[in-house]
């Protein structure tokens, strides 16, 4: 069975690229006020979009404290 | 979203969209009659009149790549253009780029019609075309992966859409498939050998083909799923964080399962076992999605009685929670100890692609058509209702007929008389099956009206609209 040292080591690199990526959205703040990316999609039609909420956030954090 | 005939604001790019979607409902009536003409041919084998180019062996893989190639890929390349232009507020990137995707997916598609009834092929399931259409698939994708990136990239919108990730995540997973599994060494033009031998390469088509139905007809569709349901229901999806943890727990585990494809073959053991506890560890993930697709329309279940679209994406994700409970209980060895071979797995690969994949597609292009040509809706919303019941109770008597045929060529195959000889010989269980293929085809022949119907719709909707362009709403930096 030698496709299996392409086939483990490949599908192992995988995980881990997905394991970087996933890495990469939780750190750039995908994942922030996340269940408010759900109601979006149905507001296109208003125009109206933060393309910034990142720094919108850290101000309500910061006015928060 | 408003349409501007004669404006200078930047518009999205969807003439690719419309193209997409119109060769997708043809291509779906010509896949599913392929389909209905092999199923009459296993009731009545006479059907193929003699004529090599029309026997069973060559219109099978013909009807596999309509289906799922280009009707399905159809599909996904229109509602996935759509998708990312709408969610990111942006153009797509390169349009020239993404016309380049429409021509060679069709030379592609046409090639295959012609190749296949010729009898050209790679005898590799899902992947029977010869490497010079190989390499032209590998062209296309990449460019695909370029529009799409590209307009992800250029996105106005900070967060990704999670329709995107699903996308994304199946574009990248079908080239990588695509390039391993097609390693092949050309000897002439319209033959070449693959680059692995025996149980190795089962071992990759099986990976690939596990994986192929995992990436390209299960999280593409996904993609289609989170977007167009919350659209048509005009409700945000169920729990958007549940869809995270769906997106990244089916993407860490499919590419694990494909071993269960070759239970008690010359693949080692401990290989079966692996893929078997990977594909019982989908059901997980698999049912977190179903449920939030359907719980999307919590609280306003009356729209699935008023609206005909709804009633295809949320049967469709009903079939999608019934085989991906059925097919982790095949994998268990024991099960498939039983089934495989039979025409159970036809029963169980067709709830899926007739059940998901097909209402589901028919679902978003439903929604896509009318928007596409100018119009609120379909030019007959009843049609849209017909067609959703002739579908579903096709649907229902294939793949019940299959269930019953599958259990009971299983159940005969393996009788033995206590002296350890065989109850049945093969042909008895051939003989057994006849009234279920012909059920088969009535319920397969029903899907197909049902198409033929949808086909009729968008002909009038077409004819009764007109190609317009929609405007990329304003995007202020500080709302």
């Amino acid at each position: 069975m030698e496709i299996l040292y392409l086939l483990i080591p490949m599908s192992a690199v995988l995980v881990l690229i997905i394991l970087g990526v996933f890495g990469w959205a939780v750190h750039k703040g995908q994942y922030d006020d996340i269940e408010r990316e759900g109601e979006r999609i149905l507001e296109a039609d208003s125009g109206a979009v933060d393309t910034d909420q990142s720094q919108r956030i850290r101000s309500i954090k910061q006015s928060a404290r | 979203m408003t349409n501007h005939s004669a404006t200078a604001s930047p518009v999205y790019s969807d003439t690719t969209v419309r193209l997409f979607s119109l060769v997708a409902v043809v291509y779906g009536i010509v896949g599913m009659l392929v389909g209905v003409i092999i199923a009459a041919q296993l009731a009545w084998p006479e059907l193929n009149l003699g004529i090599p180019w029309l026997s069973y062996g060559r219109l099978r893989p013909l009807h596999t790549n309509a289906v799922i190639f280009a009707f399905g890929g159809s599909v996904l390349f229109a509602t996935s253009y759509h998708v990312v232009q709408r969610t990111c507020q942006t153009r797509l990137f390169m349009p020239g780029l993404a016309m380049f995707t429409f021509l060679g997916w069709n030379l592609i598609i046409v090639l295959a019609v012609i190749t296949l009834p010729l009898g050209i092929t790679t005898g590799k399931e899902y992947a029977e075309l010869e490497w010079p259409i190989d390499l032209l698939i590998a062209v296309v994708w990449v460019a695909y992966a370029v529009v799409f990136f590209g307009t992800v990239g250029t996105r106005k919108i900070r967060h990704i859409y999670v329709a995107n990730w699903f996308f994304g995540a199946f574009i990248i997973a079908v080239a990588l498939l695509h390039i391993v599994n097609s390693a092949e060494i050309p000897v002439t033009l319209t033959k070449s050998y693959s680059a692995y031998a025996g149980v190795q390469d089962a071992m990759v088509q099986w990976w690939y083909g596990h994986n192929a139905v995992g990436f390209f007809l299960t999280a593409g569709f996904l993609g289609i799923m989170y977007y167009y349901i919350p659209k048509q229901a005009e409700r945000p999806v169920y729990s958007y964080r549940l869809s995270i943890v769906h997106f990244w727990a089916l993407i860490f585990t499919y590419m694990w399962a494909g071993p269960h494809h070759l239970h008690y073959t010359a693949l080692p053991d401990w290989a079966q076992s692996i893929g078997m506890i990977f594909s019982l560890v989908l059901l997980a993930p698999s049912w977190g999605g179903m449920i939030n697709g359907i719980m999307t329309l919590s609280g306003a279940w009356n729209k699935l009685r008023d609206d005909p679209i709804l009633k295809f994406l949320i049967v469709s994700l009903s079939f999608y929670g019934m085989s991906t409970f059925e097919g982790p209980m095949m994998s268990i060895k024991t099960v498939n100890a039983l089934s495989h071979y039979t025409d159970w797995t036809v029963g169980h690969v067709h709830s899926g692609a007739l059940g998901w994949v097909g209402l589901i597609s028919m679902g978003a292009l439903y929604h896509i058509i009318p928007r596409m040509f100018g119009r609120k809706q379909m030019y007959s919303t009843k049609a849209i209702e017909l067609h959703f019941w002739i579908a579903t109770i096709g649907i229902v008597l294939y793949i019940a007929a299959m269930w019953i045929a599958g259990v009971m060529q299983g159940l005969m195959w393996r009788a033995v008389n206590p002296d350890g000889t065989l109850v049945y010989s093969f042909v008895e269980s051939v003989k057994a099956t006849y009234p279920f293929y012909v059920i088969r085809v009535g319920g397969g022949l029903l899907y197909l009206v049902g198409m033929l119907i949808m086909g009729w719709n968008t002909v009038m909707t077409v004819l009764n609209g007109k190609a317009v362009t929609t405007s990329i709403p304003v995007v202020h930096a500080h709302a």
